[in-house]
């Protein structure tokens, strides 16, 4: 049995938000999917509204805070990502956005990632393939095919609701299977090991690597 | 141990009164803040360069050629020489023209530069910063330690049978620091040639500086230019000080929160927590700088940043009466006493020109010897 960390990123603003109900619904799905599979999942929540200031901060100075340092240390060694945003203005938040922005770019390669947006009518959804997939692609993340968004409606009890309930379901398989198909088993990894974009295990090397250890000895640096 | 000031040489409003210097008004007032320096007992005057605005110090040497006029004993240094931009024969020159008139008092300080559309004016590629500050380096040492030479590279126009004039002063070239605040090449540099490795921290945490200076230190002995301990180090350093602690917050607090490179961020106090920037007291400046020793080793060169932000020269001169007359004595005697006997001072000319002769006068009883054997 493998015990999984999952970081669980909510862009929500207000207090609840509907971005944080709907983070805490996957995070809840893909539990019941690991366990199924014999596993464990340990989730770290990361509220990004309690890192504002210390985003604005980062990008002004160049360098994270305490709290914000955590957040990035808890993002960059998990396992998987669940990311959630509410669509403001066409797109993710700009505070998802800005989180995004002080993150190492290499911080999610080869990383699961689990999309999922919310928005006051469905007319937005199309955000998770125009906005997000886009945004983790460049970052050489792997996100799981299933992008759940959630309109306003759906935390109704009609067939809105139902049908949400069933992609949050759907997506929690995707990501509990990445999760636990470790390093190229799953489909999807296999994809990934021809293509020249690094598997989830090269992706943790990839995340993991410091340019400490690499240090090219002078004569080298010379020669070239 | 040596103390001074850097200047980036930036023209900045005063955000108490509104008030922006000329370029003509902040150039001179950097030259008045280098006699100061002297007057109040610093042994360093260093300025940036730069190529754009807000910023003045785009030809060191002339600005430390006129300051070398105007003082006698402050060791002349740049924070930083742009060696990926400059062509290497012209800084070759200058600079020893510069050791001709300052009698020795220079050394310099080699940096790739922080604003990156200087690199396509000079006609550089950016994406080959690190390779330029390699080759230039290079070319740069073998101009000042052989008469004629001949070169080859990918970044320059060949030279054959090129003499770069005047030679340095007493064959003794400047000893060059390498600044770097996060590239581990830079710091293999310094090491790889036993030069000087300055770690600008001031903006940035500590931590991030640990394994730069440690790399560098391990390497140096590396190359075998002695213990990692014995390696020359300089730090940054960034202070604002009155004799009350609260009243150095009180005014320096508008200028912190309109800053042009943290302004707007985090508050003064967060900030203060996270890097060496101290504003209070000299006894909390020198509490805070002698921790430098505890986190990075004994180190050979101390730099202050004193004129930014948009203090007005009224302000700066104030301030670097506080840090020569109460702040770096205690450092000085501080440091001293902590440092083992084993830790060299920082090279500078003096100490370079008695080991050249030194190491000619072992050569020559060397070859003596020799010749009696035979």
């Amino acid at each position: 049995m493998t015990t999984f960390s999952v970081a669980v990123i909510s862009a929500g603003l207000s207090q609840p938000s509907s971005t944080r109900l709907l983070a805490d619904r996957l995070a809840r799905a893909t539990r019941g999917a690991v366990d199924a599979r014999g596993d464990r999942v340990e989730f770290v929540d990361i509220e990004l509204r309690e890192l504002a200031h210390e985003i604005t901060n980062n990008l002004l100075t160049g360098f994270p805070g305490p709290a914000l340092q955590s957040a990035i240390d808890a993002v960059t060694s998990a396992d998987a990502v669940i990311a959630v945003t509410p669509v403001f203005s066409a797109s993710y938040s700009g505070l998802f956005k800005s989180f995004f922005d002080v993150l190492d770019p290499q911080a999610l390669v080869g990383t699961p990632v689990l999309m999922a947006a919310t928005g006051g009518s469905a007319r937005h959804s199309l955000v998770l393939d125009f906005a997000l997939r886009p945004l983790f692609s460049y970052l050489k993340a792997a996100p799981v095919p299933t992008g759940v968004f959630a309109a306003t409606a759906d935390f109704g009890a009609d067939d809105a609701g139902r049908s949400l309930s069933g992609r949050v379901q759907q997506a929690g398989r995707e990501l509990a299977a990445m999760l636990t198909a470790g390093g190229g088993r799953d489909p999807l990894e296999k994809e990934f090991d021809l293509a020249p974009a690094p598997s989830r295990v090269a992706g943790r090397a990839v995340r993991e690597s410091d340019p400490f250890d690499a240090l090219v000895p002078f004569e080298e640096l010379l020669a070239r | 141990m040596q103390f001074g000031i850097f200047t980036v040489g930036d023209v900045t409003t005063d955000p108490t009164t509104g008030r922006t210097p000329t370029e003509a008004e902040r150039i001179k007032a950097m030259v008045t803040i280098a006699q100061k320096a002297e007057e109040v007992g610093l042994d360093v005057f260093a300025t940036g360069e730069h190529h754009n605005p807000p910023f003045v110090p785009s030809s060191p040497t002339t600005m430390l050629g006129y300051i070398a006029a105007k003082t006698d004993r402050l060791i002349l240094s740049t924070s930083t020489t742009l060696i990926t931009t400059n062509d290497p024969v012209k800084i070759a020159e200058d600079f020893a023209m510069l050791q001709h008139l300052a009698d020795g008092r220079v050394d310099l300080m080699m940096g790739r530069g922080n604003t990156g559309p200087v690199y396509p004016w000079f006609g550089q590629d950016i994406t080959k910063g690190v390779e330029l500050a390699v080759e230039n380096y290079a070319l740069l040492r073998r101009l000042w330690r052989e008469d004629v030479v001949d070169w080859q590279g990918k970044f320059r126009t060949p030279l054959r049978g090129f003499t770069s004039t005047p030679r340095p002063l007493d064959d003794v070239p400047p000893f060059v620091w390498h600044g770097s605040i996060r590239t581990p090449e830079i710091a293999e540099q310094a090491a790889y040639y036993g030069d000087g490795f300055f770690a600008n921290h001031i903006f940035w945490p500590q931590s991030h500086f640990q394994r730069l200076i440690a790399l560098y230190r391990n390497r140096f002995e590396h190359y075998g230019h002695g213990s990692a301990d014995q390696a020359i180090v300089g730090l940054g350093g960034q202070v604002f000080m009155r004799k009350n602690s609260q009243d150095a917050v009180r005014e320096f607090r508008p200028y912190f929160d309109n800053a042009p490179v943290y302004g707007h961020g985090p508050s003064l106090e967060d900030f203060t927590e996270m890097t060496p920037l101290t504003v209070g007291s000299p006894a909390q400046v020198i509490e805070k700088t002698l921790k430098f020793r505890d986190t990075f080793g004994d180190y050979q060169r101390q730099l202050f940043l004193m004129d930014h932000a948009g203090l007005p020269l009224k302000t700066v001169l104030e301030q670097l009466d506080l840090l020569g007359e109460e702040v770096v004595p205690v450092l000085r005697k501080e440091f001293d006493a902590l440092r083992p006997a084993h830790v060299p001072a920082a090279p500078t000319h003096q100490s370079l020109k008695a080991a050249a002769e030194l190491a000619r006068s072992e050569q020559a009883i060397e070859l003596t010897g020799a010749g009696s054997r035979s």
